[in-house]
């Protein structure tokens, strides 16, 4: 299916907020969040259950209103008609009218977003192809698992070429397979210049997609960059005994945590400058960690922090 | 607001009551309802009275009676659908996220109501004229008894049903479908309780008593509405005659003025202007 579409990337975040904030009575869901999505990104918004990903999702769409703070969606302001019009959205309580057919539903959705008549059919084939549900568009909806109804909801969230697709926790109900599935169709969209905004506790999915993470905790950001910079982590770490002094020459002071031992600050390209350096000086060297520490390891840790 | 999405979503409306089983359901029983009383109508002319056939006035005034009773179970099924129909139109889509989807696209709350509204209230309008017109049409064959004013007892039942469809669709805006659905039905049987009252209190003069139907009939004029209808529908010497002075909510001393029938249709639309409100600062 098409589902992109947009050539060259325009100036701007496709998502942008500041010190976005909802209350629900005296309950804080979402405190003071700033968070920029690039276009054509595929960026991954993870937290705990409760972590206010949701309500954040709703707020971009214009599904709530904000307490406080503001945003923009594809440059126009939170919950614009205009914007909404670009915007493909899978929620995390997918639910789809049982007694129409699924092809009924997406026409249904064709319609709702302004399309064109005429590309209707197309649009529905080309999209239920696209999420494995062709020859099924005859089918009630009622009769299809919650898989089934996962992928047609995909299938709702990619017509019409949107410029931002946001899926909220999409692979919930989903097999291994279809999971899979749903990874090429992210690596699809990315190639295609579609932004991605991928709401999962599911760290493992979003660690293979995404170029961008940002993680929340009751309704606020922890840390948010480029993937690849998040799991840096802090350095190349050394397990050794029999080490003296607390510096090693041309690298620097040394930080210890029991046997591990660190150079704060040390790139973990020079992982193997700090292994002789030790050696050098005489310590005994047992495990050598580069530093790249797995998503979910920084997830954990990011929560532990907090 | 724009026409096309409101269409969409009034079209969707409207497909969805068609494959409704609870619609279903309706159309049949009508149509038997309608078969029944068409032929308990024609039997009427038959009967004897003190060994001989009635008369045509006396066959014509059981008629009326019997058209009242029949219109007032008419008017109790219409209130009930609106209300069974309507609870579920928004309530329904919230509570299963349904509407998650709809609304995040581009489309107002306000779109989506009124499209629910008119996806609603226009099939219900034609159910009210199509039934109404054919009993009518069967008492007239059988009897020779037409109302005075058909057309406009269908008006004010088709009213008193989109009064109710109006209200449970506000309630449905804020409480569960079940709730919206219970309240509309309980405020529908509550104010035509406090018709009876109202009329009771009139024939008797008790001002305070009298003072409880005028009340009801503008909180919720759904019972204002039948009492209008029963008006057109009745022969128009029942207006005058002492069954309707005890209280009866089967006969009307007068019509609905032209004022409450504004009254009326301001109170719907207003009451869906405020659903339209109650939807907008929702969380969803």
């Amino acid at each position: 299916m098409a589902a992109a579409g947009v050539g060259g990337q325009p100036e701007g975040e496709a998502v942008i907020t500041r010190g976005l904030t909802k209350r629900y009575g005296s309950r804080l869901a979402l405190d003071g969040l700033d968070l920029q999505v690039g276009y054509g990104e595929v960026f991954g918004f993870l937290g705990p259950n409760g972590a206010g990903k949701t309500t954040f999702v709703k707020l971009l769409l214009g599904l709530g209103r904000p307490s406080a703070g503001t945003g923009q969606l594809l440059g126009r302001p939170l919950g614009d008609r205009s914007a909404r019009s670009k915007v493909g959205y899978l929620p995390e309580l997918f639910r789809y009218q049982g007694w129409l057919r699924a092809q009924e539903v997406l026409t249904l959705h064709c319609q709702l977003a302004g399309l064109p008549p005429a590309g209707f059919p197309d649009e529905v084939g080309r999209s239920l192809e696209l999420v494995g549900l062709a020859g099924r568009g005859e089918d009630l909806v009622s009769t299809f698992s919650k898989g089934m109804q996962q992928r047609l909801g995909l299938a709702v969230a990619l017509l019409g070429a949107p410029r931002l697709v946001v899926l909220d926790e999409p692979t919930s109900a989903l097999d291994p397979v279809g999971r899979h599935d749903v990874r090429e169709l992210i690596r699809r969209l990315r190639q295609e210049g579609v932004t991605v905004f991928l709401n999962s506790h599911l760290l493992s999915e979003v660690e293979l997609v995404c170029d961008r993470v940002a993680v929340v905790d009751r309704g606020r950001v922890l840390a948010q960059g480029a993937l690849t910079d998040l799991l840096s982590g802090e350095g190349p770490r050394v397990r050794c005994r029999d080490l003296p002094g607390d510096a090693l020459p041309g690298l620097g002071a040394l930080r210890r945590d029991g046997d591990w031992v660190s150079v704060p600050g040390l790139d973990r390209s020079r992982t193997p400058e700090l292994v002789a350096a030790i050696v050098a000086a005489g310590g005994r060297v047992y495990q050598v960690d580069e530093g790249r520490a797995s998503l979910e390891e920084r997830f954990l840790q990011l929560l532990e922090r907090a | 607001m724009s026409w096309r999405p409101l269409g969409v979503i009034a079209g969707l409306t409207a497909r969805e009551l068609l494959r409704r089983r609870l619609v279903h359901a309706l159309l049949l029983l009508t149509a038997l309802v309608l078969a029944l009383t068409g032929w308990g109508f024609s039997r009427i002319p038959h009967l004897h009275l003190g060994g001989e056939l009635l008369t045509p006035q006396l066959a014509r005034l059981a008629a009326a009676q019997l058209l009242l009773l029949v219109m007032f179970m008419f008017s109790f099924v219409v209130g009930l659908t609106a209300a069974f129909l309507a609870a579920p139109a928004v309530a329904g889509e919230l509570e299963s996220g349904i509407a998650l989807a709809v609304l995040a696209r581009p489309i107002s709350r306000a779109e989506f109501l009124v499209g629910r509204w008119l996806g609603l209230a226009l099939p219900l309008l034609a159910y009210v004229v199509l039934s109404a017109s054919v009993e009518f049409w069967l008492v007239a064959v059988g009897t020779g008894y037409a109302p005075p004013n058909p057309v406009g007892a269908e008006a004010a039942l088709a009213g008193q049903g989109l009064v109710l469809l109006t209200l449970t669709l506000a309630l449905s805006t804020r409480l569960s479908a079940m709730t919206s659905g219970v309240v509309a039905v309980v405020v529908f049987g509550a104010m035509w309780v406090a018709g009876v009252a109202g009329a009771f209190g009139s024939a008797f003069h008790n001002t305070a008593i009298s003072a409880v139907g005028t009340v009801s009939h503008l909180l919720v004029p759904s019972d204002g509405l039948w009492r209008a209808a029963v008006y057109e529908i009745q022969p128009k010497l029942f207006a005058s005659a002492s069954l309707s002075r005890v209280g009866s909510p089967f006969s009307a001393t007068s019509g609905a003025t032209p004022a409450y029938l504004v009254f009326a249709a301001a109170w719907v639309l207003l009451v869906l202007a405020a659903a339209v409100l109650s939807l907008d600062r929702r969380e969803v």
